[in-house]
């Protein structure tokens, strides 16, 4: 009874907490001089959306910069991953825990003493104001959690399998095609999931690093919002929050049915860390 | 399909890091198309062997030969042997045909072929209902039995099986062994079976290898290897108690349990004699020496009257029925029957082996 009634309840607070600030965020985006007593605007237009979408405005160049760098970083923090929560995962080592901590590091550091300590490294380096210093600025606060999902699967991971396919004929890559792969679906997912959304949100790094001449999403956010056109800021964070939350929604409604076709067969043992062999 | 004889020579391992070796110069003989059972303690490395022999490890010395050839040089998916691990180890996003066909699949066969040839093993091991199923919705026996025909379906020169009953209830477990069995004479597959259990051996094997300390103590035949132990370790292991230390001299052996001339010739000199407990004979007979009972237990099927026979400790296993009213203190006649003795081939006392009280 209680119960029946709680959840649905959960839900709607839920419901209203992410879409409340996107409802207003819509209503700026089409509203013309809405000022502070009126509880509704005054007059519709569609003005700030038209020259979000123009090329003077630059809205649209930056949306597909942004989504390549969270594609670039995700898609390179996963390489960089595999490998890594592969030998976490599944090794016990000599200075493993160090490694982790590492790792995981960024994550808990503040985004700004980040930003400060590379900048002056990737100056030197010529890094700086480029996209490809972005990317690699980008990977430090995504690896922490593509590390870990990587490194949770593979502790879980039994590689008898493995050793069972290449019994069976398999050759190294067939292993990793019909075997290894399927099984990590859906932690590769997941994982890219967070790390795009990770790089997606980023502003700090972006900044310091791009030096204002990367200009992604959310800095052209800020540019827009500090000058004081609630339109345009309305309009454009909402092509800001729409593909982040499409990519979530996606994500979940695949891992989750992909999660329950591995559940009690044995090939993902339940995620627990430093279950090791 | 010809069978292939496996031949490990000197093989050897060690663990990086370990400093005792798993395997030490390990010799085994497999003939072609007969089944042996590699039996032996826990953590005495046998499915370090199986790895060995299936490509999975690297020996540290040694050779394993198939059919005449090394196949040291050759990585796990070019040997030819199929190694069916402990547990099931079925592919979770494939069917059970899938999980069937994977090696065919692998070997890039044509779809039809491969679906005929699955089917068909999948009737042999009466799965034929299962295809379409996913292994998460499959017993353990039945799981087993998958492993197992996406083993044969391959048609192995050599196939391994790590405790493939290990896991199973002892009802499914017999089922299962039976059909090994027939499968393993029908197809006429050189096969190693690892197992720790005496019976599953004895039963399912034409052959038994002991695995002790990193070597084959013995490979034989089950009766041959009951009856006939090399060692008082291999003895013990099948569940020998009785050892009896004397000497030899001019083909009769000399002990305090009494004397009996040898069937084999054997060079004079000390020697231990064994018996088997449930050879031993319990009542009044013309060969019959007087023995104490120091304790008698009820086993189940059997009991186990420990006694004292002119002060050497004689472990008997008889039926109930026999040992039933035995009390300590009490005497009894036991005989020894000259066929069932057998005088150890080794010459040094075995170190627990010492009796007397």
């Amino acid at each position: 009874m209680r119960r029946s009634v709680l959840r649905p309840l959960a839900a709607l607070i839920l419901a209203l907490w992410l879409v409340m600030p996107l409802l207003s965020l819509m209503i700026w985006s089409v509203a013309r001089g809405w000022r502070f007593p009126a509880l509704l605007p005054p007059e519709l237009s569609l003005a700030a959306w038209h020259y979000a979408f123009s090329p003077v405005s630059g809205v649209l160049g930056s949306l597909g910069l942004t989504l390549f760098i969270a594609v670039a970083t995700t898609v390179l923090a996963l390489a960089i991953s595999l490998p890594a929560g592969r030998a976490l995962g599944q090794y016990r080592f000599a200075g493993r825990t160090l490694v982790l901590l590492l790792v995981l590091a960024p994550a808990i550091l503040p985004g700004i003493a980040v930003a400060l300590g590379l900048q002056g490294l990737f100056l030197r380096l010529g890094l700086t104001g480029t996209v490809a210093g972005v990317v690699l600025a980008h990977l430090i606060p995504v690896l922490p959690y593509t590390t870990l999902i990587m490194t949770a699967f593979f502790a879980g991971f039994d590689p008898e399998h493995e050793a069972q396919a290449r019994c069976l004929g398999a050759r190294p890559r067939q292993v990793f095609v019909h075997v290894t792969l399927p099984a990590m679906l859906p932690a590769l997912a997941t994982g890219a999931v967070l790390g795009f959304l990770v790089s997606w949100s980023q502003y700090l790094l972006t900044l310091g690093i791009g030096g204002g001449k990367v200009q992604t999403l959310p800095l052209v956010l800020f540019t827009f919002a500090t000058s004081g056109r609630n339109d345009l800021t309305g309009a454009v964070a909402i092509i800001y929050v729409l593909p982040a939350m499409l990519v979530l929604g996606l994500t979940i409604g695949l891992s989750s049915r992909w999660w329950q076709g591995y559940r009690g067969t044995g090939l993902v043992r339940p995620l627990v860390f430093g279950n090791h062999r | 399909m010809t069978a292939m004889q496996l031949q490990l020579s000197g093989l050897g391992l060690t663990y990086a890091g370990a400093t005792t070796p798993t395997l030490a110069g390990l010799d085994l003989t497999v003939k072609a198309g007969s089944l042996t059972a590699l039996l032996g303690p826990s953590g005495t490395g046998k499915t370090s062997l199986l790895k060995l022999v299936a490509g999975l490890l690297h020996p540290t010395t040694g050779d394993v030969r198939l059919g005449g050839r090394s196949l040291l040089d050759l990585p796990p998916e070019r040997r030819k042997v199929v190694l069916v691990f402990q547990a099931p180890l079925l592919f979770p996003h494939m069917t059970v045909a899938q999980n069937v066909g994977f090696g065919l699949r692998m070997q890039g066969l044509a779809p039809p072929f491969i679906a005929q040839r699955t089917e068909a093993m999948l009737d042999r091991l009466h799965l034929g209902g299962l295809a379409g199923r996913r292994p998460a919705a499959l017993s353990g026996g039945q799981s087993q039995r998958v492993a197992l025909a996406r083993a044969l379906v391959l048609e192995p020169d050599l196939l391994l099986l790590d405790e493939p009953l290990s896991s199973l209830d002892p009802g499914l477990r017999d089922e299962l062994r039976a059909l090994i069995r027939q499968l393993q004479r029908d197809l006429g597959v050189t096969t190693l079976v690892v197992t720790h259990d005496q019976t599953e051996a004895v039963v399912m094997a034409d052959s038994i290898a002991l695995l002790q300390d990193g070597r084959i103590v013995q490979d034989a035949p089950p009766q041959e290897i009951f009856c006939r132990p090399a060692s008082a370790n291999v003895a013990r292991f099948f569940g020998g108690e009785n050892f009896f230390p004397g000497h030899v001299r001019a083909g009769v052996f000399h002990g305090a349990v009494g004397s009996f001339p040898l069937h084999t010739g054997h060079a004079d000199g000390p020697g231990v004699m064994t018996l088997r407990p449930e050879a031993v004979v319990l009542g009044p007979g013309p060969q019959a020496q007087e023995a104490r009972v120091l304790s008698c237990s009820f086993l189940g099927p059997q009991s186990r009257i420990e006694l004292d026979l002119s002060g050497t400790r004689l472990v008997a296993l008889a039926a109930p029925d026999m040992a039933r009213g035995l009390t300590p203190g009490q005497s009894i006649g036991v005989s020894l029957p000259t066929s069932a003795l057998w005088l150890l081939p080794e010459t040094p006392l075995p170190r627990t082996g010492q009796t007397g009280t």
